[in-house]
């Protein structure tokens, strides 16, 4: 114990699997990756100044009256909630339920992982042309990705491609 | 498992004709699911953009993902190390 304790200080700033506990680093070192193949990839074809940018991020947050994302589906909650780009994000809810990472940060400052403040900031500065109307929430912790791949991440694309937006930042936890 | 599924979320963004820069976490994790453009950072889990309150450090990490969106010599899978320092 004293030697995990150890590993997981000399290593606590960086995302490795050394965080994790001994029966969660197993579950990963045995679980089957959706390797993605072939590799999709679209091109900027305009400069940021002049894109709208959504964001996408897996930390779990709910608006108020959203429904939480629901822990006991087995495989994961692989839906997505839709969060309005004037959101207050000190009013946004984290029903990310892992236990295998700290959610201190989170609580402190959804920014971390929904950085809604900041890319308002980079329009405000017009290093960002505008943001979209509205952004996605997932909660990552989907060990059984085929309902992921097959129905809400190709729902959640459609959402934003008819939104028209130019680029997305994804953001996991 | 959230380095997952961003990815495969981004793969099917840019399937669908949206550029995507999907930030991760877990290098080897990035390697076998290969999201198309991605930053990793050398943070701990729930802290993918640093450091709570700490807006410029958040910032530090968002243009280096805007950074890659501008880099027309990427090809994918663009798997690109965040310098902390801008070294």
């Amino acid at each position: 114990m004293d030697r995990n304790k150890a590993l997981v200080t000399s290593r606590e700033r960086m995302g490795d699997t050394s965080e994790f506990s001994l029966s969660v680093r197993l579950f990963l070192k045995a679980y089957r990756w959706h390797r993605i193949e072939p590799i999709p990839w679209t091109p900027l074809r305009k400069p940021l100044a002049d894109c709208r940018l959504a964001l996408v991020s897996s930390a779990g947050f709910v608006g108020p009256g959203q429904a939480p994302f629901d822990e006991s589906i087995r495989g994961g909650d692989c839906s997505f909630r839709g969060i309005s780009s004037d959101a207050d994000v000190t009013t946004l809810i984290e029903t990310h339920r892992s236990e295998s990472f700290d959610h201190t940060g989170l609580h402190q400052d959804p920014n971390l992982a929904f950085p809604i403040d900041r890319v308002r900031e980079l329009v405000q500065s017009r290093r960002l042309g505008s943001l979209n109307h509205r952004h996605l929430s997932f909660m990552g912790s989907i060990t059984a990705a085929g309902r992921l791949v097959r129905n809400t991440a190709p729902e959640a694309a459609r959402w934003l491609a008819e939104d028209n937006i130019d680029l997305a930042l994804l953001v996991p936890v | 498992m959230c380095n997952q599924a961003v990815s495969l979320v981004a793969a099917e963004l840019e399937r669908q004709g949206i550029p995507t820069v999907a930030i991760q976490l877990l290098r080897e994790v990035a390697e076998r699911v290969r999201p198309p453009r991605a930053l990793f950072v050398p943070f701990r889990h729930g802290y993918p953009l640093g450091v709570p309150g700490d807006a410029k450090r958040q910032h530090a990490v968002i243009e280096a993902a805007l950074r890659l969106f501008e880099d027309q010599t990427l090809e994918p899978p663009a798997l690109v190390d965040f310098k902390p320092h801008g070294e």
